[in-house]
């Protein structure tokens, strides 16, 4: 009787008790962006309270400069258009193809990065930086933790052109490019409500 | 070179401290050099600082906490003296700066390392064997997590010695919490040992989750997993969901402190109510994230002791998931007082109370499990009764609480203290302890000495009437909390009462030491030898005690809940053993990197606490470069060869046939 | 047989505890002395007998299934496949929805008619409440009576069965504002303006005190809340305005804020009218807090007294012959506290 349930099954056995493999990796990646986005939810809350906290300093609509925020969402727009095609480019298994658009996407993306640090640096040098308001704590930490993430995907996006250049695309690679893909998506979502939510609805 | 830290910043001039400092370096140094003397430092890394197995790290965060429930402890029974003594002008022992730490100190200990660690810890050792997996879906990050949280603690208790701790209550209100108001260590201390054991449990969360959805065993559909995996569930959604939270709130206080910004400041627009909230949207649902397992056990518990099904299992399983999503929408009830508008205290007055809807059917359906069944009085199961009497006492002055009409007389009073030391002690201690029992022999292959523990349930049973119900009279007298002394002479008697109490919980904690050393004694005696001790309902323990670091030589399959218990039923009541043909098993392989990112963040956080720049940037590179071996090593698992199961399984069914 | 020496002792902790429960005068809560803590006073008693409806019985349903099913009992049924009775779901379902109803019903109404912010209406004469503003300082309070243009610290008067609107702010860190016998207590944050409605229905002396953890001099944060006749009242206010002391904003103001513990009872004749308003602006935009801070109140001192950083300090009765003169401001307040308890003896 009871050898009927514990009986094995072969096929099954070795399907399932992978650890790591790529579904569950997957999955588990998405859980912790959902985790991350309860962060970016706190920091846009913390910068819903404290818009009005400007203690005589100036408002969004006063320091922010929405041409060169508009350049710098069309350049995370495209990257994630072209890290969308190194994902196509990986499912076609041409390795090549994947790290040129990688060194693309990562191009845009560090483009993206010298703007924010570019406009960072002269905001603080016209005296508006963090330590001037509330207001301005929150803009900077709001939209840095997004720049702070995009950095890290950058550099992530670094290991996977030296892991593609060393493994090419294996079952170790293959699932990290998805969850890179994700995560930079992802970026770009929470970018899209940085740009409608703080800078748009800053100025008008 | 050191940043703030110079040879002032050990209280050498605070005897209490020193002297426990002493004891702790000569313990260290007893422990260290016996480990030198029996040359176990090989095994010790071997098999238990780099292990991936679940059930191990399940032990070690257990021992960890139990370590600290002694630390926080002591800190209780300081607490209770002062105030026993200080009374009508007296001034006790501890002045208000040693005070004012303690309880910071005890509640931070208890909350984020004994109670957390014991929570994570029972998940750890219980869900994959309730789930038929072999291992958690990450292993690596499961060894991380732990390190991480180990690093907390280490930072907590260097703060003893090292400094100071932080004296804003275990919350760092801002602003009291700000640079301004607390400019010493005591707060980065607080910052940085949550941060770092707070990120380790957030992984944990997001690990256990996905080990849950996707690792359950053939057959095992949702409504098939037992009652403690589902609480486990529920916690580890809510760990998600809550801890990013904490993480930011935080980083945001950390930003304030460091680099001067003005989040939760009183001027430049800062709002220090802010904190208030966003402390409380993560400190509200880490309640639930602490009971709802202490719940699993109970049912686990009494359904396999009165040999009975669990009353109205779907029931419970919806009545969790409600306490889960209720538990986010209520955190305002802990600050009634702010002055909110009306209708916005009545929402979270009534959304509060709506919570003890779902929590008195469980306790309905744990009584209707014993009806009609056949009850054992294990001390699991007097952990049990206590628990159900107890927590329905405590569930009721949290509905008084809850009404803010009533709270605002009560807030901030001795009676919030009574009212979740009720729900904590009687619900969290009662569980985990009663977890402990049930599932130690699985841990270790054999069973906890009864009558200790038993003498350890009613220590702390009557030790926590004694100790709390003259703390709800007290609030009568209008006695508030974080006290360090107080005028009214009237109010010493009740406070030698609470602190003979805390003497014979101490006395319960003592039992448990002795029902340890006992146990270990005597365990040839209590051998575990087929796996099954309690005649259990669960897949756990359908495998040998200890569980063999495989778990299951053949995946199991379920076609129900209980399915154990019936398979068992089918088999005159016998456990089936595990027949050959055996596989190869895949299975993880150990870690160095866990225990030394854990070490590193340690540095690192210890360096930020000092302002020790170039320390933190040492340890902020060494992060990165361990973080980057890891994300480059490719040996990560291995097979484990189907003869080395069979002969492990052999063993296993050889000494169940001695038995018999 | 273990418990039983156990449950002696406790047995005889209670007894000699019984004098103190049973001295329900000695309650603040139990025995109000206005009628905001009286109707708390009903509305915590009725809670707690609402949900004794299922707290009774649980407890005896524990105590009697455990016993009634024990494993050696041969008298009672074993059923262990039954786990479902939609009956017994339904009514385990359905009395703790109709106690949570009744109970949300009486929260959504005393949440209404105990809100802080809502002016009492006495039954007698419909006056207008009198205002008095407390402000949280390290460690003590400040009332400021705008009306009769005075201030006093850590004693409050005011008249019985006058309605009193207490507007409360902080000059520091977060406090609450509690008189235990007369009801609700309510947060005082810097730069935020909060208030609460209480009365005082019978005349008397009642302990006043901060709930909120502040810091070190949190446990001596307290006060006196004198309450007599409207002639009393009077006569207290001319004894205030006979005091020599006034109170200037910033200077005089930012000396009261210098951390300081133990602190008796000060009296200032000469306030300015606007001086709450003044407090609740230095933290708003424009506001001078910090530079007036920097400006008036001695570093050292602020970091001596135990905001600071030191574990090693007393902060207790002793705290001054320990530090003597190692700061200054410190040793002046003490002395300020010293002198200010005699001049209220008097």
């Amino acid at each position: 009787m009871a050898t009927d349930t514990l009986s094995n099954h072969e096929d099954h056995a070795h399907e399932h008790d992978h650890h790591d493999t790529a579904g569950t990796k997957i999955f588990g990646f998405w859980i912790y962006l959902m985790s991350d986005l309860v962060i970016f939810g706190s920091l846009f809350a913390t910068y819903a309270v404290l818009l009005g906290g400007t203690a005589g300093g100036p408002s969004g609509a006063d320091i922010f400069a929405l041409d060169l925020i508009l350049v710098s969402t069309f350049l995370l727009l495209v990257s994630s258009f072209t890290y969308g095609m190194a994902v196509l480019a990986m499912n076609a298994d041409q390795v090549d193809k994947v790290k040129k658009w990688l060194v693309i996407t990562f191009l845009l993306g560090a483009g993206f990065i010298g703007i924010e640090v570019y406009e960072f640096q002269h905001l603080i040098h016209e005296g508006f930086g963090p330590d001037r308001s509330a207001f301005l704590s929150a803009f900077f930490t709001l939209v840095g933790t997004h720049g702070l993430h995009v950095t890290f995907g950058l550099i992530w996006i670094a290991v996977m052109l030296i892991q593609l250049q060393q493994k090419g695309l294996t079952d170790m690679t293959r699932p990290r490019i998805m969850c890179l893909s994700l995560f930079w998506h992802f970026l770009d979502i929470i970018w899209i409500c940085v740009f409608s939510f703080v800078y748009l609805m800053g100025v008008l | 070179m050191f940043g703030k830290l110079t040879l002032d910043a050990v209280p050498l001039g605070e005897p209490i401290i020193m002297v426990t400092v002493a004891a702790i370096v000569l313990g260290g140094l007893g422990i260290v050099g016996a480990i030198t003397y029996f040359k176990k430092w090989g095994y010790l890394w071997r098999e238990w600082i780099t292990s991936v197995d679940h059930k191990k790290l399940g032990i070690m965060y257990f021992l960890v906490a139990l370590v600290m429930l002694l630390r926080g402890f002591a800190d209780a029974i300081m607490m209770r003296s002062q105030l026993a003594m200080a009374s009508a002008g007296a001034e006790g022992f501890l002045p208000p700066s040693h005070y004012d730490q303690i309880f910071t100190a005890h509640g931070v200990i208890m909350i984020f390392f004994v109670a957390m660690p014991m929570v994570i810890g029972l998940m750890n050792l219980v869900v994959p064997l309730q789930i038929g997996a072999r291992d958690v879906a990450f292993p690596f990050m499961n060894n991380l997590s732990f390190w991480l949280f180990a690093g907390g603690v280490i930072l907590v208790n260097v703060s003893l010695f090292v400094g100071e701790f932080a004296k804003t209550g275990w919350l760092a209100y801002a602003p009291l919490s700000g640079k301004e108001y607390s400019p010493g260590v005591g707060v980065d201390y607080w910052i940085w040992a949550l941060q770092i054991s707070g990120i380790g449990t957030t992984l944990t969360g997001i690990n256990f989750f996905v080990t849950i959805l996707k690792m359950r065993t053939k057959g095992m559909t949702l409504f098939r997993m037992p009652i403690f995996t589902w609480t486990s569930l529920c916690t580890n959604a809510l760990i998600i969901a809550s801890f990013p939270i904490l993480t930011a709130t935080i980083a945001l206080l950390t930003l304030d402190r460091y680099l001067g910004f003005h989040f939760f400041t009183t001027d430049f627009g800062g709002n220090m109510m802010m904190y208030v909230n966003l402390i409380w949207a993560w400190g509200h649902p880490e309640v639930y994230i602490l009971i709802l397992p202490a719940f699993g056990v109970f049912s686990e518990v009494i359904s396999t002791f009165a040999r009975k099904r669990l009353f109205g299992y779907g029931t419970m399983v919806w009545a969790t998931v409600a306490i889960t999503f209720l538990s986010f929408i209520v955190w305002l009830h802990h600050f009634f007082t702010m002055g909110a508008g009306a209708n916005v205290n009545a929402f979270f007055g009534i959304a509060t109370m709506i919570i003890a809807i779902p929590t008195g059917v469980k306790i309905f359906n744990w009584l209707f499990t014993m009806y009609r069944g056949s009850l054992e009085f294990t001390s699991p199961v007097l952990w049990t009764l206590g628990f159900i009497i107890t927590f329905t006492l405590g569930g009721m002055t949290g509905v008084m609480l809850a009404v803010p009409a009533a709270n605002f007389v009560l807030h901030n009073s001795l009676f919030v203290i009574a009212h979740f030391h009720n729900v904590i002690i009687g619900g969290v201690v009662f569980g985990m302890l009663a977890g402990l029992t049930f599932w130690f022999p699985k841990a270790f292959g054999f069973t906890l000495d009864e009558k200790w523990g038993k003498r350890s349930f009613w220590c702390w049973v009557i030790g926590f009437y004694v100790a709390f119900m003259p703390l709800y009279v007290l609030s009568f007298f209008g006695a508030v909390r974080r006290m360090q002394s107080y005028e009214n002479g009237d109010w010493q008697p009740l406070m030698i009462v609470a602190w003979v109490g805390a003497l014979i919980i101490a006395a319960g904690i003592a039992c448990t030491v002795i029902q340890f050393i006992v146990s270990i004694r005597d365990r040839k005696k209590n051998a575990d030898v087929t796996g099954d001790p309690w005649d259990g309902r669960t897949l756990e323990w359908s495998t040998s005690s200890p569980a063999p670091f495989y778990n299951f030589a053949h995946e199991p399959e379920v076609n129900d809940l209980d399915d154990f218990w019936d398979r068992k039923q089918r088999n005159n009541g016998k456990s089936p053993l595990s027949t050959p043909p055996y596989q190869d098993i895949h299975m993880p392989k150990d870690t160095w990197e866990g225990p030394v990112l854990g070490l590193l963040a340690t540095v690192f956080g210890f360096a930020l606490v000092w302002h020790i720049w170039w320390l933190a940037i040492v340890g902020g590179i060494g992060t990165f470069a361990v973080f980057m071996a890891r994300v480059f090593r490719e040996d990560v698992d291995y097979y484990v060869p189907a003869a080395e199961v069979e002969r492990i399984e052999r063993e296993h069914q050889q000494r169940v046939e001695m038995q018999a | 047989m273990r418990r039983n020496p156990t449950l002696r002792m406790l047995g005889v902790l209670l007894l000699l505890s019984l004098p103190l429960l049973l001295a329900g005068c000695s309650s603040a809560l139990l025995d109000p002395k206005g009628q905001i803590g009286e109707e708390q006073r009903t509305l915590i008693l009725t809670a707690f007998g609402l949900m004794q409806i299922v707290v009774i019985p649980v407890i005896v349903m524990t105590l009697l299934f455990a016993w009634r099913y024990r494993r050696g009992n041969k008298d009672a049924t074993y059923s262990p496949d039954w786990s479902h009775s939609t009956k017994i779901e339904a009514v385990v379902w359905f009395i703790p929805c109709v106690i949570i109803l009744f109970l949300a019903v009486l929260t959504w109404y005393t949440s209404h008619s105990l809100d802080p912010h809502k002016a009492i209406a006495p039954d007698e004469s419909q006056q207008e409440p009198m205002e008095i503003q407390a402000v949280s300082l390290d460690w003590k309070w400040l009332f400021i009576y705008p009306e009769q243009g005075i201030a006093t610290v850590n004693e409050v008067a005011f008249p019985a069965d006058t309605p009193v609107r207490f507007r409360v702010s902080s000059g520091s860190v977060m406090n609450s504002f509690f008189i235990p016998r007369l009801g609700s207590q309510i947060y005082a944050m810097a730069g935020m303006d909060n208030d609460v409605h209480l009365i005082a229905n019978k005349t008397g002396t009642y302990a006043g005190r901060s709930t909120n953890y502040s810091g070190a001099g949190f446990s001596e944060m307290t006060f006196q809340a004198q309450v007599g006749t409207q002639e009393e009242f009077d006569a207290w206010v001319e004894e205030v305005k006979a005091s020599s002391n006034s109170l200037s904003f910033p200077k005089g103001y930012y000396e009261l804020v210098t951390p300081s513990v133990n602190n008796g009872v000060k009296y200032f004749s000469d306030v300015p009218s606007s001086l709450y308003e003044q407090i609740l602006k230095s933290f708003h935009a424009g506001g001078n807090h910090a530079e007036y801070l920097e400006k008036y109140v001695d570093e050292s001192a602020r970091e001596a007294i135990g905001h600071g950083s030191g574990h090693s300090e007393d902060h207790g009765d002793d705290h001054g012959d320990e530090q003597g003169g190692e700061s200054e401001s410190h040793s002046d307040s003490e002395s300020q506290g010293e002198s200010m308890s005699a001049e209220a003896a008097e």
